[in-house]
């Protein structure tokens, strides 16, 4: 149903006409996220992708690790086994919802790992200037000589593979990506009057670091590091690809995609499953940072 | 504008170094014995000690910084502990290789890229611009490693039009090309994705600006607004074109491992798993050092474009 044809979509400003107050700057923002049909479709697939990959164990109809010999690339729809099996004749609806786990975990941690470090770093950086700003941001710049990709597989690479190496690599990635939008926010901020005041009327660093420019340093940050999260994801998946990530015989999206590469000669669709599931993932993130930003009315 | 030049090219020099201590450390800082991946089983602690020292891996981590930096400004880049082949020389092939890929999937993706940006913004809101916002975050969301298996499948596989792997020089111009295809395409994606948004979004931003709407009261065509447009939205395209181009030639090693590419990250992938940690340096060397002197290329070339970058 074509709802613009019934009546005027409702805005924050005609809100604020009836309920006499102007909303609060974060009942905007969600009120806005809940007005854009592509984040509410992103939002309810990461829902959804986000259950599966916590109830796996519970929803997986057979136990990832143990396959059949015999029911070795069974096509998608073969009987009992919705979306086939794999080269060892595993389940791979099974193995895609306990793959989920390991990706996400690998994707979402070094953002937030980047986020949290990025931003105390920044913060700092910004707003003690001086020597302290250059020395922590001339390191940053550094890192920013290197693709992201070439970093996070040569430290991949240098550390051998594993779930922890790949958080390192891709931490070492995030944080400085991070501590530059926190920077310049901070470096924004601390030259507004509303800091000038209350260092006037006598707040210490610490407090007018906590309550003025963190509040105000966040929204970027949060905008920047949302956008970040699809690309943490790939290449989460891209580690384990190569085979610097998790190990056989672990259930991972791109290790999936890694050890049925070899069979598509056999069977063509089967191992293109999990790159559909790092995609959607992908794509549905992309989508919810996009709504994000223009919510929030935050550019980076 | 020379002063700033200068102070551009004296910043390139301190990044350099820091990317050569990072490169030095992330090495050394891996687990294991380096020798271990070549000696035989039963070598003599003898053996392992005269190897050991012929490679200088006896020597404090400072000195040996110091030493491989000294070697290194002289484009010496050490054997390959694996082949016992100069480093440098194998890293010139792939790189040769690596750039002939990234150069023809940027042109594949900047010509795409910009198109769709540019349409988007000038039918904004309208379907066509929906349809193609639409294509830039698949490409920018597509994991580009399946994108190449989905290639082969397609291509390869099922309709058997182009290989799937490797590149033959034997075979000539038209074979090179044949194989150059697939892996073009998969590395052109992400690239296409983010720059139609990019190119979008900065013309958008061009075209809600007072001047062009004096522009259309004046009476100008749409031609001669498109052409505005395109001038100003031009330093911030050619950042992230620059930007983009280095991606691909540092980023390409997901794409040369599914096509065998004998590029940089082909052999860099050969190299952390034969763990040899010489030819892992210097292909991470190389690359930095490139995406370095790429991105001073870049500032450079928009102050060119627009003189009022270098007055900030």
């Amino acid at each position: 149903m074509d709802t613009s044809t019934l009546a005027p979509p409702i805005t924050p400003a005609d809100v604020e006409t009836v309920v006499g107050a102007p909303m609060s700057y974060w009942r905007t923002v969600a009120w806005r996220l809940r007005q854009d049909p592509a984040t509410i479709v992103a939002g309810a697939l990461l829902l959804l992708i986000a259950f599966s990959a916590i109830l796996a164990p519970v929803l997986a109809p057979y136990d990832p690790n143990v396959g059949s010999i015999r029911l070795r690339l069974a096509p998608v729809g073969a009987p009992s086994h919705l979306l086939g099996t794999d080269e060892q004749g595993r389940d791979m609806l099974t193995r895609l919802l306990w793959g989920g786990r390991m990706t996400l975990l690998a994707g979402l941690t070094p953002v937030l790992v980047g986020f949290v470090f990025g931003t105390m770093l920044g913060v700092l950086a910004g707003y003690v200037g001086g020597v302290t700003n250059t020395v922590i941001m001339r390191t940053m710049d550094v890192f920013y000589a290197f693709p992201a990709v070439l970093l996070a597989i040569a430290i991949s690479g240098s550390l051998g593979p594993g779930l922890w190496n790949t958080l390192i690599s891709l931490s070492v990635v995030f944080i400085p990506r991070v501590v530059r939008v926190a920077e310049s926010a901070t470096v924004q901020v601390k030259s507004l009057e509303f800091v000038a005041a209350a260092r006037a009327s006598g707040s210490g660093v610490w407090p007018i670091m906590r309550h003025h420019l963190l509040a105000n340093v966040l929204g970027p940050v949060l905008v920047f590091s949302s956008t970040q999260v699809s690309l943490s994801i790939i290449l989460a998946a891209g580690l384990s690809f190569l085979g610097l990530g998790v190990t056989p015989p672990a259930a991972e999206w791109g290790l999936m995609l890694n050890t049925l590469r070899g069979s598509i000669y056999v069977n063509a669709w089967v191992p293109a499953l999990p790159g559909v599931a790092i995609f959607l993932t992908s794509m549905a993130f992309n989508l919810l940072s996009d709504g994000l930003r223009d919510a929030m009315e935050i550019r980076v | 504008m020379w002063a700033y030049v200068g102070r551009r090219l004296l910043l390139a020099i301190p990044t350099l170094l820091g990317a050569s201590i990072i490169v030095f450390a992330m090495v050394h800082l891996a687990p294991g014995d380096p020798l271990s991946a070549v000696m035989p089983v039963d070598a003599s602690q003898a053996d392992i000690e005269a190897a050991r020292r012929t490679y200088g891996f006896d020597q404090p981590l400072p000195v040996q910084y110091l030493r491989w930096l000294g070697r290194v400004v002289q484009g010496d880049l050490g054997k390959s502990i694996a082949t016992r082949r100069p480093v440098l020389q194998d890293v010139q092939d792939a790189f040769k290789n690596s750039l002939v890929l990234a150069l023809s999937a940027s042109l594949l993706a900047f010509g795409i890229g910009i198109a769709i940006g540019l349409f988007a913004a000038f039918r904004q809101g309208r379907v066509l611009d929906k349809l193609m916002s639409a294509v830039a975050i698949v490409g920018v969301s597509v994991p580009h490693y399946w994108a190449g298996i989905i290639l082969i499948i397609v291509f390869s596989v099922q309709l058997n039009w182009l290989p799937a792997m490797g590149a033959s020089a034997e075979g000539g111009a038209v074979e090179y090309l044949r194989h150059m295809a697939l892996p073009t395409v998969a590395l052109a994606l992400i690239p296409l994705g983010v720059l139609a948004r990019v190119v979008r979004s900065a013309a958008l931003d061009i075209l809600a600006q007072e001047f062009v709407l004096a522009l259309r009261a004046k009476g100008l065509g749409r031609g001669m607004i498109f052409a505005h447009v395109v001038r100003n939205a031009a330093p911030q395209i050619l950042t992230v074109l620059g930007l983009q181009f280095g991606f691909q030639l540092g980023g390409s090693v997901l794409v040369e491992t599914v096509f065998s590419w004998p590029g940089t990250g082909y052999l860099m992938n050969l190299a952390i798993f034969q763990r040899d940690l010489p030819v892992l340096q210097g292909v991470i060397l190389v690359l930095a050092t490139f995406f370095v002197l790429l991105n001073l290329a870049v500032d450079l070339a928009q102050t060119l474009v627009d003189p009022r970058i270098a007055r900030h």
